[in-house]
């Protein structure tokens, strides 16, 4: 009989240590194919494992080995056909030198293979080194998150909180207090009383002895059901207390323009961007509200799933997706307590004259509330040839313009190819300042 | 026969009651019937992903921690994945007791093939054959790679992540020149080992005083004989040439400290650790299927084993011996498990029922009678290169038509040499046999001089055998890493073997710029 040992529920990830090891390894390499491959369009899957070709760089692991490409060689192979000593095969064309079968060789295909990296592990690539700005107001006189805390015993509460311990403590202490007979004494006067029941004749003495006997237990009995054993009296429950958590409170708002001018392309670009805000703040801000607006000529605030998913269309008007945000602002979100961001998307059309509007509600209301405003347009990738980076544009990206010039914590850019997306988020969410140095 | 009543098992599914039943009746017949003499075994149920994690740490149950782990576990996940490579049923480690690792997704009916392939055939190849009693310790290697494994931790404790993985990084890229071929390397005890690495560092913080970096540097013409005394001692002492690398490393580099040595020590140990089992795969996996083929044979025959689970272990078995042709597309190399499967059952043949040819090939074991004790024998006292050189027999030549391919690089064509006929025999086995030598294919590098009184350069020379030069990029990578390990700059000559002529010349210096001429 050997020595069986069964290893299953050993801990898993033995190996965790050398992968976080190799991903340091080549984190470089890692990130960059992860931001290629979200350049090559397809961000919404950044949230999901992902294989990534390890790169060859920095992870190679050199030592002497013999070229193909010289020398001399033996080989004995199995399977001859046809071959008779002194026979000629020629070699492949391709260039390499390889004998004929050599098998491939040690250290081939190692170089090619993919790195599955998990959910958490791309996020963490991917949105390192950056975060939302200027988060100022840690205010935490007006937090809304609690939790519960245990906070010693009360005698009231549910009966999923009872402390067991603690009430069988008390109702130890109360039988003793009350001399409440234990079971021992119960069995030995019971026994006592069957032995004497169990004898044959019974003596005068024993006769008395036997009735003194079994008036005693019956005393005994009934002090036993007159004195529980677990007294309402003794009951403890565990007390919570919610206690506030502390809160740097931040609310973003999310405003896209849904209109018809959007284009299927405006409009996938325009939730592209949007997929990646979401995922950078429900990575890095556990408790962050996000509002979703959208609008065409009337501004509408979503849930998440309309906002990425819904399909609309209608004329267009920004200014109502500004003033609905500056009702739900005044409504739920008071400047001095939240941390409020916007990122608006838009292909830049409005109706005429409301994009003076739109820069007067920014300039006079909502930029005093907001930490940080970005403002996105989707454009045409010819036109973002002739636009470039200069004042030209759209009435509203000019008008905009004019927000920027004074106001620092306003950011305006341009979008026109789904490339762009992610270089312009790193710009608008790039950390600042070099506050927290490395990574 | 009363099949029914003596059933080691009957479904699929297995237990530990089952395994243990069947253990018992596979080493009824391995030790009582066929004398295999072996170390106590421990049989572990892993998962796959634990088989995987195995993989990844070049089969030990303990191993520290590195980068290239981590790389090679993602690479060997991810072909598993993708369905590209199935794992092994088991794995099995030269120690004692002797390991075995059994995957839980085996049938019952495979778990006592593995059984008995794994924890008697190749057990009683680590206990008994000369290279690995030899070169190996069994009963201290776990014990050892315990020690190896805390020792690591504590220097990236101590030192940080990022120093420990340079050295190891260095010592990984010389691993293969980290081993002794000729030497027998000192055994090793886990409880010594830590007890002088202690001793070296304790020693090492009493000595240091910081007065001696005061002393104003010696200079002068009485002082250089000396230290030219000095240094043809130490040239003396150094035992030059030498072809273990690392070895040459620990004891000798000027800039590495205590702990760095250590760490050397262990990736050489573990280098020669692994010596023997590139130099028997052959006859160590043909050792193990000649026992787990002969024992499901016996267990069915004595009605232990159902029709069914034989027929499964017969195809797993035929799975496993399968050699393809040169020409096929799924040939990558002669197939250790079929050639030495084949030669050990022609071994029996030889010995039981050999023909005229085999009398002539094989006087002293033909028609012997006695086959086990053959090979029993035979797995004692030859490495793959003696076993073929000495026991491939015509008549298994011609079953595998094996023909000898002679290439030369710079030829468009490769010529055939020899084939399986009457002058081709003994051809076509030398050059088998030595195709199973390490030495013959193992780039050929020692450490020739060091200058230690002028610029302490390193002198590497490269014996080229068959004119097969090292492949550059790699080769200036290594010497990088050698160079980190000496703290100064190195050379490296081709030297022809035959005629003696130098075909390169390339050095490694300050700037970490290998210039190469040829």
């Amino acid at each position: 009989m050997p020595n069986f040992i069964d290893r299953r529920l050993n801990p898993k990830d033995r190996s965790l240590g050398n992968r976080q090891r190799f991903i340091r390894r080549v984190h470089d390499e890692l990130k960059r194919s992860i931001s290629d491959r979200v350049k090559s369009d397809r961000i919404a899957d950044v949230d999901t494992a992902h294989g990534v070709p390890v790169p060859k760089r920095g992870a190679d692991e050199p030592s002497f080995r013999n070229a193909s490409t010289s020398g001399e060689r033996q080989h004995v192979l199995p399977g001859n056909e046809s071959f008779s000593a002194g026979d000629r095969i020629g070699k492949p064309e391709t260039g390499g030198g390889q004998g004929v079968g050599r098998g491939p060789g040690r250290g081939e295909g190692e170089d090619d293979f993919l790195f599955v990296l998990s959910r958490d592990e791309v996020l963490d690539l991917f949105f390192e080194d950056l975060e939302l700005p200027d988060m100022v107001k840690l205010n935490l006189k007006e937090t809304v998150t609690y939790k519960p805390h245990r906070v010693g015993f009360t005698t009231s509460g549910t009966p999923s909180n009872i402390n067991v311990g603690r009430t069988m403590r008390n109702s130890f202490g109360r039988r003793i207090a009350l001399h409440r007979p234990n079971s021992k004494e119960h069995q030995e006067l019971a026994g006592e009383i069957a032995a004497l029941e169990g004898e044959e004749n019974l003596s005068q003495m024993q006769r008395r002895r036997l009735a003194a006997l079994r008036e005693e237990i019956e005393a005994l009995e009934r002090k036993r059901r007159r004195i529980a054993y677990v007294d309402p009296v003794d009951v403890r429950f565990n007390r919570f207390e919610r206690q506030p958590l502390p809160n740097a409170n931040a609310v973003m708002f999310c405003l896209m323009d849904v209109s018809a001018s959007m284009g299927e392309r405006e409009k996938d670009l325009a939730k592209r961007f949007f997929v990646l805000l979401h995922l950078f703040l429900k990575r890095r801000y556990e408790r962050i509200d996000i509002v979703f607006i959208r609008h065409t000529d009337e501004a509408r605030e979503v849930d998440e799933e309309t906002f990425f998913f819904s399909k609309q269309s209608g004329g267009t008007i920004v200014s109502t997706a500004l003033e609905e945000m500056q009702r739900i602002i005044l409504d739920r979100y008071p400047s001095n307590l939240w941390n409020i961001y916007a990122a608006q998307a838009s292909d830049g059309d409005n109706a005429t004259g409301d994009s003076e509007r739109c820069a007067q509600l920014l300039r006079d209301a909502l930029m005093k509330l907001c930490q940080y405003y970005a403002y996105v347009e989707i454009i045409d990738e010819r036109e973002s040839e002739i636009f470039g980076a200069t004042d030209n544009g759209t009435a509203l990206w000019r008008a905009y313009r004019a927000v920027e010039s004074r106001i620092a914590n306003f950011q305006m850019t341009r979008i026109a190819r789904p490339a762009d997306i992610y270089p312009v988020f790193r710009k608008l969410f790039a950390r600042h300042k070099a506050a927290q140095p490395g990574r | 026969m009363a099949r029914d009543a003596t059933l080691l098992f009957e479904s699929s599914e297995w237990n530990f009651a089952t395994l243990s039943r069947a253990y018992d009746a596979i080493k009824e017949i391995a030790v009582g019937e066929l004398g295999l003499d072996i170390y106590p075994n421990q049989i572990e149920v892993i998962s796959s992903e634990q088989m995987l994690d195995a993989y990844s740490s070049i089969g030990m149950p303990l191993m520290y921690q590195h980068w290239s782990f981590g790389k090679r576990f993602a690479f060997e996940s991810h072909l598993y994945r993708k369905g590209m490579r199935g794992l092994a049923y088991e794995l099995v480690i030269n120690s004692n007791p002797c390991i075995t690792y059994l995957m839980e997704e085996n049938t019952m009916p495979m778990q006592a093939l593995v059984t008995a392939h794994a924890a008697f055939g190749h057990n009683h190849f680590f206990k008994n054959n000369y290279l690995f009693r030899q070169w190996t310790d069994a009963g201290a290697i776990l014990g050892y790679m315990d020690f190896a494994k805390k020792y690591i931790a504590k220097c990236e404790e101590r030192y940080g992540l990022a120093a420990v993985e340079g050295i190891l990084d260095s010592a990984h890229a010389l691993m293969d020149q980290g081993v002794f071929h000729y030497r027998r390397p000192p055994r090793l005890s886990p409880a010594k080992v830590t007890e002088r690495a202690r001793e070296r560092l304790e020693y090492e913080e009493q000595a240091y005083s910081d007065l001696w970096r005061t002393l104003p540097a010696t200079a002068g013409a009485a002082d250089v004989e000396e230290a030219e005394q000095e240094a043809m001692e130490r040239r003396k002492a150094l035992h030059l040439p030498e072809e273990n690398l690392l070895y040459f490393l620990e004891k000798n580099s000027l800039i590495l400290e205590p702990w760095q040595r250590e760490i050397l020590r262990i990736v050489r140990v573990i280098a020669q650790y692994f010596y023997p089992q590139g130099q028997t795969k052959v006859m160590n996996e043909g050792c193990a299927t000649f026992v787990h083929y002969t024992i499901i044979n016996r267990l069915f025959d004595k009605g232990q084993i159902s029709e069914g689970a034989m027929l499964e272990l017969l195809a797993s078995h035929a799975n496993v011996v399968f050699q393809p042709s040169f020409n096929d597309p799924r040939f990558s190399g002669l197939n250790p498990y079929a050639l030495g499967f084949a030669m050990m059952q022609d071994i029996e043949r030889i010995c039981m029922a050999p023909t005229a040819e085999d009398r002539d090939w094989f006087p002293d074991i033909a028609g012997n009678g006695d086959a086990m004790r053959t090979l029993i024998d035979a797995w004692e006292n030859h490495r793959d290169e003696s076993f073929i050189l000495q026991y491939l027999s015509p008549a298994l030549i011609r079953r595998f038509r094996l023909f000898h391919l002679s290439d030369r690089a710079t030829d468009r064509f490769c010529e055939v040499a020899s084939i399986h006929d009457e002058r081709g025999y003994s051809a076509v086995r030398s050059a088998l046999a030595r195709s199973y030598d390490p030495g013959a294919h193992r780039p050929d590098i020692q450490v020739v001089d060091v200058d230690l009184l002028g610029d302490r350069r390193l002198r590497l020379q490269h014996w080229v055998k068959n004119g097969i030069l090292l492949g550059e990029g790699e080769r200036d990578a290594t010497l990088g890493h050698i160079r980190r390990l000496w703290g100064y700059d190195l050379s490296l000559t081709g030297i022809d073997a035959s005629s003696g002529a130098v075909l390169y010349e390339c050095s490694s210096t300050d700037s970490g710029v290998v210039r190469s001429a040829s």
